[in-house]
């Protein structure tokens, strides 16, 4: 079957790309786009390592066709950082220790972050709920939420 | 804490691959390729046990894209031969049989072929174009099933280890082990009270959340390049060097970061593989398991039965310990029995120990390392069993560990005996925590239980450079699964005296530097930590060297302070300090590069042991259990960097309360595993948790200049039995089955309280 042309916006930037109809959004971020943030780890929707944004709704990349990015917003952990400048998420998770191999952070940083945004000052119990659909095997949670907890705390300081 | 004995030992700086980490830069296994590579899928068994017939890829080799298929003809036969991997060891002849089925398939989900395509698309319908004729035979999957007389045979050669006179048929029972200390019988008579329990566990999966993957370049001139997601690379190149015959130094493997291990990745499945695909198809060839693949091929971490009996005096003191251990070890021989056997009475100080372990073979996936493989296993048994015995005494339960705890100079059942270890202090430490010392919140009730693990040192190299500028490189060759090169870096920077930002760690490919052993057994801050020290002093030597050459005088008349080189004395002579800096700038003048190396087998390595509390309440009609708190305390040697300490006791101690409350591998009545996915498959998420709070106890080890001891085993050892415990006190019945999960912990409460019928 002949391949379908999908125009989107990746990370604010306007990106094409030709993609089968049964390839998923996760696949074309990462063997097409070069966007390997984006990480696969059940390809299910359980763990949410690939946890993107699609015209700001938290989504898993891996339960998206990648035809549905047409005319769409998408994000993903490539686009978090400003230039030198680390999101205060990824600063906080860094010096939190709120890593330790890594390969859930993306997911966790993308969906923290929309938690933020749409919960400035969330409680301990709705931070872990939030962050129900993503797995982290080495941490145990605990550096991760508390992490999120003290930059929900400085940006709403700094937003004062 | 370390504060104020050290410069930066105890600090926590942010780790060195931090950003990286946190931007998606970060290239783990599956984020390598090459031009021109080529998809590798693999073909699995879908019975548990078949002779495998024949198999025919014509038709797949005709689909237009694929490039190459193998099977077991693909790959020499190897020798009944025993080599060591992890905290593990493995036999040639089963690994090359685990990479790739020959005669029979032993589970599902065994290899059997695998292609190597253009596209996955083409590679996945090669598979369906793969004809495997099979003789499906009898399967067995409990451990006790398989012990049985008529039970199935996996291995016709399997003539039972360890048993005299050894026995002439073969069964599905590769080991036994057998500990004694003291006179069991005799003790057993002087007790007063004993108490005697039947415990079973069922497989658990590390759960790492990055899938194996593999990158595999064969050229034509027989060299290979692989990347691996692994927690030895050295040991990729080793089996792969192994199962394929290739000379070692023609191969170079190279790891990616690793989304995880515990354990799990200190094995091969599709390297070998990648590479023989990749020979035959004279492309490079890319392997990425699913998770459904992760789960029924790779790991698990073994289930089990335990059957423990304790005898002791009525003031607690412990006089006699018994305990029966059988643990799946999965299609082929090589269960963690032997650790589980070792460690189950390793915490007390008790005169009569008989310890005796069963190695089991059933139709499931060979098993592999799991943090502190096998302890958890037996501690379940026995640590349910001191609470018991703590219940009918009524003691505190840390009071009768105490009374009973193993101390310097305690011999211990598998031997040695130990040195100075701090199993007492953390006893007190976790009594006087102010979580032990308030009541647990109402409607709540409380567990404790303890752990030990050996940790491990072994073989490791480093490398220290100094560049023009007089910053620092330190390389060594152990996969960073955890922060370990924040912590490598900053005792280079303790023992060089600069600043942690003028060290630069880096993980060296297979070629790049010496052979180190696995990221395991909790040894890398240890051994490679020695290792990094060592050749930092050979580089400071090398300092010295430069320094005295410059101001005309002997070597030994110089010292390294503060990051300077210094007289010694003012009998040397008058000389202002040099720097690391000004050193760097002159090395051209006096002597060319300033290098350090450093390679040792690293002995000493110092046991760890843990407390764990655990609050909780069970929800009487669901079963549901809600962990309110958890405290987990261990002595830690010298905490390098306390945040990723801590991270290792919070995570071990999650992933035990996964294996006492939800996670196992449950099978049907074919021998297929029904839950091989993470939602049916429950691992803890955050919602499931409350904060885990850490106590370190630094009792440091005499054998390392900076007293490490190994950190990541201890916290997945006590969660079992707390978590058991604390239920057994909430509901007032005492489960032995594990796990604790809400179908059976409500099935027990019912049983336990009949209700009214319903009207």
């Amino acid at each position: 079957m002949a391949k379908t042309h999908v125009t989107t916006t990746i990370n604010g930037e306007p990106t094409e790309f030709l993609c089968d109809a049964s390839q998923t959004m996760l696949d074309v971020l990462r063997d097409q786009l070069g966007l390997t943030g984006s990480k696969e780890g059940c390809g299910s929707g359980d763990c949410g390592a690939c946890s993107i944004m699609l015209d700001d709704r938290l989504i898993c990349s891996c339960l998206m066709l990648a035809v549905e990015a047409e005319g769409k917003k998408v994000e993903t952990i490539e686009g978090m950082a400003h230039g030198e400048q680390l999101h205060p998420l990824q600063k906080k998770f860094v010096e939190f220790a709120a890593l330790q191999c890594g390969i859930c952070t993306p997911g966790f940083l993308v969906a923290s972050k929309a938690l933020l945004a749409k919960n400035p000052n969330p409680t301990e119990t709705e931070v872990r709920f939030w962050l129900a659909g993503n797995l982290c095997r080495c941490t145990g949670y605990d550096k991760i939420v508390r992490a999120v907890m003290e930059v929900a705390a400085e940006m709403r300081e700094t937003a004062r | 804490m370390s504060k104020g004995k050290y410069k930066w030992i105890g600090t926590r700086p942010d780790r060195p691959d931090g950003a990286d980490k946190v931007t998606g830069r970060a290239r783990f296994g599956a984020d390598f390729n090459m031009p021109g590579q080529l998809v590798g899928k693999v073909l699995r068994s879908p019975h548990a046990h078949a002779v495998i017939k024949s198999i025919d890829a014509s038709a797949a080799l005709a689909l237009p894209g694929v490039k190459a298929v193998v099977s077991a003809v693909d790959f020499p036969d190897q020798p009944n031969l025993i080599v060591p991997t992890g905290e593990m060891q493995v036999n040639l002849r089963d690994i090359t049989r685990n990479v790739m089925a020959r005669e029979k398939a032993l589970y599902e989900g065994h290899p059997v072929a695998a292609v190597a395509a253009t596209t996955e698309a083409v590679a996945k319908a090669a598979l369906d174009l793969i004809k495997v004729e099979y003789e499906v035979l009898p399967h067995v999957i409990d451990v006790a099933d398989a012990m049985k007389e008529d039970a199935p045979i996996l291995h016709d050669h399997l003539i039972t280890e360890g048993v005299k006179p050894a026995p002439t048929k073969p069964s599905n029972i590769a080991k036994r082990i057998d500990n004694l200390k003291g006179d069991i019988e005799a003790g057993f008579k002087q007790a007063e009270i004993v108490v005697e329990r039947h415990y079973t566990t069922q497989a658990v999966h590390q759960g790492y959340i990055e899938p194996h993957a593999t990158l595999a370049s064969a050229a034509e001139d027989g060299q290979i390049q692989l990347w691996s997601t692994t927690q030895g690379h050295f040991q990729v190149r080793g089996f792969c060097s192994r199962l394929l015959n290739i000379e070692t130094s023609q191969i170079r493997v190279t790891p990616t970061e690793i989304g995880g291990g515990f354990g799990g990745k200190t094995v091969v499945y599709l390297e070998p593989i990648a590479v023989r695909l990749s020979q035959k198809s004279g492309k490079p060839v890319k392997m990425v398991m699913s998770r459904d693949e992760v789960f029924r091929a790779s790991g698990p971490a073994p289930g089990g039965t335990v059957h423990v009996k304790i005898g002791a005096k009525r003031d607690g003191t412990i006089v006699a310990a018994e305990c029966t251990i059988a643990l799946q070890a999965g299609a082929f021989p090589g269960s963690p029995v032997g650790p589980a056997c070792w460690t189950s009475f390793a915490c007390y100080d008790i005169p009569n120990i008989k310890v005796v372990g069963y190695d089991v073979v059933s139709n499931r996936p060979k098993v592999a390392a799991y943090r502190a493989p096998g302890a958890p296993i037996s501690a379940w048994g026995v640590e349910s069993t001191v609470d018991i015995l703590a219940q009918e005494l009524r003691m505190d339960p840390i009071d009768l560990r105490l009374k009973n705890a193993a101390k310097k100079g305690t011999k211990t059942s598998y031997g040695p005996t130990f040195d100075t270890i701090g199993f007492v202090e953390t006893l007190e430490a976790a009594k006087a925590s102010e979580h032990y010392k308030s009541k647990p919140r109402a409607g709540m009730s409380r567990g404790v239980a303890a752990g030990f693990w050996f940790n491990v040192g072994a073989d490791s190299s480093a490398a220290a450079h100094v560049a023009e500028d007089g910053t620092v490189t330190i390389i060594s060759g152990n996969p960073d699964i955890g922060g370990s090169r924040a912590s490598l870096a900053l005792m280079a920077a303790e023992e060089l005296g600069v600043d942690y930002s003028k060290v630069r760690p880096v993980i060296a490919d297979t070629s790049s530097i010496g052979f180190n052993f696995v990221t395991g057994g909790s040894r890398v801050t240890f051994a490679t930590g020695l290792a990094v020290v060592n050749s930092v002093r050979d580089m400071i030597r090398e300092l010295k060297v430069r320094a005295a050459k410059t101001w005309g005088v002997d070597p030994d008349g110089v010292i390294w302070e503060d990051g300077c080189a210094k007289p010694a004395g003012s009998n040397v002579g008058e000389f202002e300090p040099l720097s690391l800096a000004q050193l760097a700038a002159t090395a051209g003048r006096t002597g060319g590069p300033i290098n350090g190396h450093a390679q040792l087998n690293a002995q000493g390595a110092g046991p760890g042991f843990g407390v764990h509390i655990v609050d909780l309440a069970v929800d009487r009609d669901t079963g549901i259990v809600t962990v309110d708190r958890y405290t987990a305390a261990q002595d830690v040697g010298t905490a390098i960097h306390p945040s990723y300490v801590e991270g290792q006791l919070q995570g071990g101690a999650v992933q035990g309360v996964g294996w006492a409350l939800n996670e196992e591998y449950i099978y049907g009545s074919k021998g297929r595993l029904d839950n091989a996915g993470f939602l049916d498959y429950r691992m803890p998420v955050a919602s499931d948790l409350p904060m885990i709070e850490t106590i370190l106890v630094e009792v440091p080890n005499p054998h390392h200049p900076y007293g490490v001891r190994g950190v990541g085993e201890v916290p997945i050892v006590p969660p079992l039995a707390a978590v058991g415990n604390a239920v057994a006190r909430s509901t007032g019945i005492r489960l032995t089955d594990l796990p604790l999960s809400p179908p059976r912990l409500s099935a027990a409460i019912d049983a336990a309280t009949p209700r009214m019928a319903a009207e």
